[in-house]
């Protein structure tokens, strides 16, 4: 499975990553209307961590044995068989946050669209590139 | 503290229609410029420290900034420009000397852009590059005056014992800049890229770091007056040894490496304390004539056992031809001119600005001078400063050099955006700095596929200039005057070019 790899050395820091992850998950995919235009407005799924001078951007590892998906009660958070990439079925998750408990990262969000959903890194899809590796200013982010 | 006069340099227009106040902007400035404000739907923006780097405009992701130039602020007067009136506020203010990077901005003649080339028509058939092969290697050292051959066996043999030569797959190199001036990912981009594309970087006078030994084939280092990082297996490790006498923007001047900038590693190339000054004087102090450069030259010589070409770099000064000469007759392999464009990382203004020569008048007066006194062969002449273009590398050869140093075109190849604030260590694009959170920000792998590309294109386009022609290799077109022809320029420049006028033929 491909997965993004980080590489903190050229991270510099610039949230492209965010502001590029939030549009690709917003209504309009409209960087503007999703920024000024869109109530709730959406969240990024990758998250910017940074200490002095390093800093590097996390998203969800899709791990192996992935504990939010052991752990959702509903069933919605679940790996896609074929790409393996782990995803949240938005119609069967049921807002407990379960996932978010056992997420050894913390890299799944609350978000509060029509009602309280679990929101993380579905490799946008798994077409192609990934946004925040595609955007990246400076490479800092690969999939392979 | 009495109020500045000056005002800000340039004006920033923050678009509040686009600006969605994501901050990349406010994080991406070193300068501090933008700032995000309390209530969060706003960044606002301090003009005062701007540097017009356009690193913010770059980076933003709905382009709702533009950086231009603060228009009006200074009554206009054809005499007192504004550059003299800012350079006056700021002396009055700090009662120093003006620092600046990059090389001589004044609009003085750019020759190379008065010099058209020739091409072939009916009577001499072009070449088409894509169908013939057309050949770019040139070699950097000293050429034989006559070979001996033995023609007695089955083929002949060379008996002369050749001089050791730089072999370049392209005649354009990427010139000196330390590790100490620019960062170590862009000391790492010119190295991958030269090893790359089969030609050389310089060291610069700051050593060699201990991590770009495996690439010392492609490495010139640098022998200059600080004498930094220069030890047995410094000059041994590398292609070829220059050593710096002068430096196109700022000839006569040393440098001065501010203690901020020598960091662990820098200390461990150079050679010296940390966060000490790296001070490299204006002199050699033990070259004061051509004997004592030729004492230089040999000594250099013996340490690496006469098996790479020595270099010896000195800036585009009034009597250059003359001393160019007297380089040659020092056992020089190479000599690097460098003209008044050239660029630095730190020197003071009225230098870089004032003093110097542009080098294509520099280098048609010493290729001329060495021809005249039938020493050219003795030695390759690189020339540096203000190479801007393919067709300036081709006007260049054609001019009699043997290849050009690229400095600045590589750096802006590199994302610099010629802001000239060099010597502040801030550079936003990473290059020229130490800081840890800006050096980040070129990635050399990055770096080195642009550097590639670059250096890939201009050969391109130098071969379908040369196919235009009808030459098929560059060493047919060194030197070769009659292949330039000079536009708008008085009879005086085009005799110290040695070129005819356009329209004069045979």
């Amino acid at each position: 499975m491909k997965k993004i790899r980080i590489q903190e050395e050229f991270c510099i820091g610039c949230r492209l990553c965010e502001i590029n992850c939030l549009v690709k998950h917003s209504y309009s995919g409209k960087i503007i209307k999703a920024f000024r235009e869109e109530s709730p407005r959406a969240l990024p799924r990758i998250r910017v961590e940074e200490e002095g001078y390093l800093s590097f951007a996390l998203q969800c590892r899709h791990c192996e044995d992935a504990p939010c998906v052991e752990n959702c009660m509903s069933g919605a958070m679940q790996r896609d068989r074929e790409t393996g990439t782990v995803f949240c079925d938005e119609e069967r998750c049921v807002g407990c946050w379960m996932c978010i408990m056992s997420c050894p990262l913390g890299v799944i969000k609350r978000e509060q669209k029509t009602r309280r959903i679990a929101s993380k890194c579905d490799l946008c899809g798994g077409e192609g590139e990934p946004v925040c590796v595609a955007q990246c200013p400076n490479e800092a982010l690969l999939y392979e | 503290m009495a109020k500045s006069l000056l005002f800000p340099e340039f004006k920033i227009d923050r678009d509040k229609e686009r600006c969605i106040s994501c901050q990349v902007c406010v994080r991406q400035c070193a300068n501090d410029v933008h700032e995000g404000s309390d209530n969060e739907d706003t960044v606002l923006s301090q003009e005062e420290n701007c540097v017009g780097c356009q690193r913010c405009v770059n980076l933003c992701p709905t382009n709702a900034l533009t950086v231009h130039k603060r228009e009006g602020g200074f009554r206009p007067n054809g005499n007192w420009s504004e550059q003299h009136l800012r350079g006056i506020y700021k002396q009055a203010e700090s009662g120093g000397i003006l620092l600046t990077g990059m090389g001589c901005d004044r609009s003085y003649p750019i020759y190379w852009d008065h010099l058209l080339l020739n091409a072939s028509q009916v009577t001499n058939p072009s070449i088409d590059p894509l169908r013939e092969p057309i050949e770019l290697t040139s070699y950097l050292g000293r050429k034989e005056e006559k070979l001996d051959i033995d023609w007695s066996g089955e083929f002949p043999l060379v008996q002369t014992r050749l001089a050791p030569q730089l072999e370049l797959k392209v005649p354009v190199v990427f010139s000196a800049m330390s590790y100490g001036s620019i960062s170590y990912n862009a000391f790492r981009s010119l190295a991958e890229a030269a090893r790359e594309v089969g030609t050389f970087c310089n060291s610069g006078e700051g050593g060699l770091h201990p991590d770009f030994y495996p690439y010392g084939d492609n490495i010139v280092v640098q022998v200059a007056s600080g004498r930094f990082g220069v030890h047995r297996d410094y000059l041994r490790v590398a292609a070829a040894v220059e050593i710096k006498i002068g430096q196109g923007a700022k000839p006569g001047i040393g440098g001065h490496l501010p203690g901020e900038k020598v960091t662990k590693e820098i200390s461990r190339t150079r050679k010296i304390p940390e966060e000490s000054d790296a001070i490299s004087p204006a002199p050699h102090h033990d070259i004061y004539s051509i004997e004592d450069l030729e004492r230089l030259v040999f000594a250099i010589k013996e340490a690496i056992n006469y098996k790479k070409p020595v270099a010896v770099k000195i800036a585009a000064v009034h009597n250059v031809a003359a001393i160019a000469s007297g380089v040659v007759r020092a056992g020089a392999d190479i000599v690097t001119i460098d003209g008044i464009r050239g660029g630095t990382g730190a020197a003071p203004q009225v230098i870089r600005d004032n003093v110097g020569i542009p080098i294509e008048l520099a280098l048609a007066q010493v290729d001329e001078r060495l021809r005249s006194e039938g020493i050219r062969h003795h030695s390759s002449l690189l020339i540096a400063g203000g190479i801007r273009s393919s067709a300036d590398v081709i006007k260049a050869i054609a001019l009699g050099a043997d290849a050009v140093y690229v400095g600045t075109a590589a750096l802006v190849g590199l994302g610099c955006h010629l802001c000239q604030k060099c010597y502040t260590g801030k550079c936003n694009w990473g290059i020229a700095t130490q800081d840890p959170v800006l050096t980040k920000r070129l990635n050399p792998n990055i770096g080195k596929r642009r550097l590639v590309n670059l250096i890939r294109a201009w050969s391109f386009e130098i071969k379908e200039m040369l196919g235009g022609m009808g030459v098929n290799a560059i060493e047919s077109l060194r030197g070769n005057r009659e292949h330039l022809r000079a536009v708008g320029l008085s009879k005086e420049e085009c005799a110290v070019l040695g070129v005819k006028a356009a329209g004069e033929g045979w």
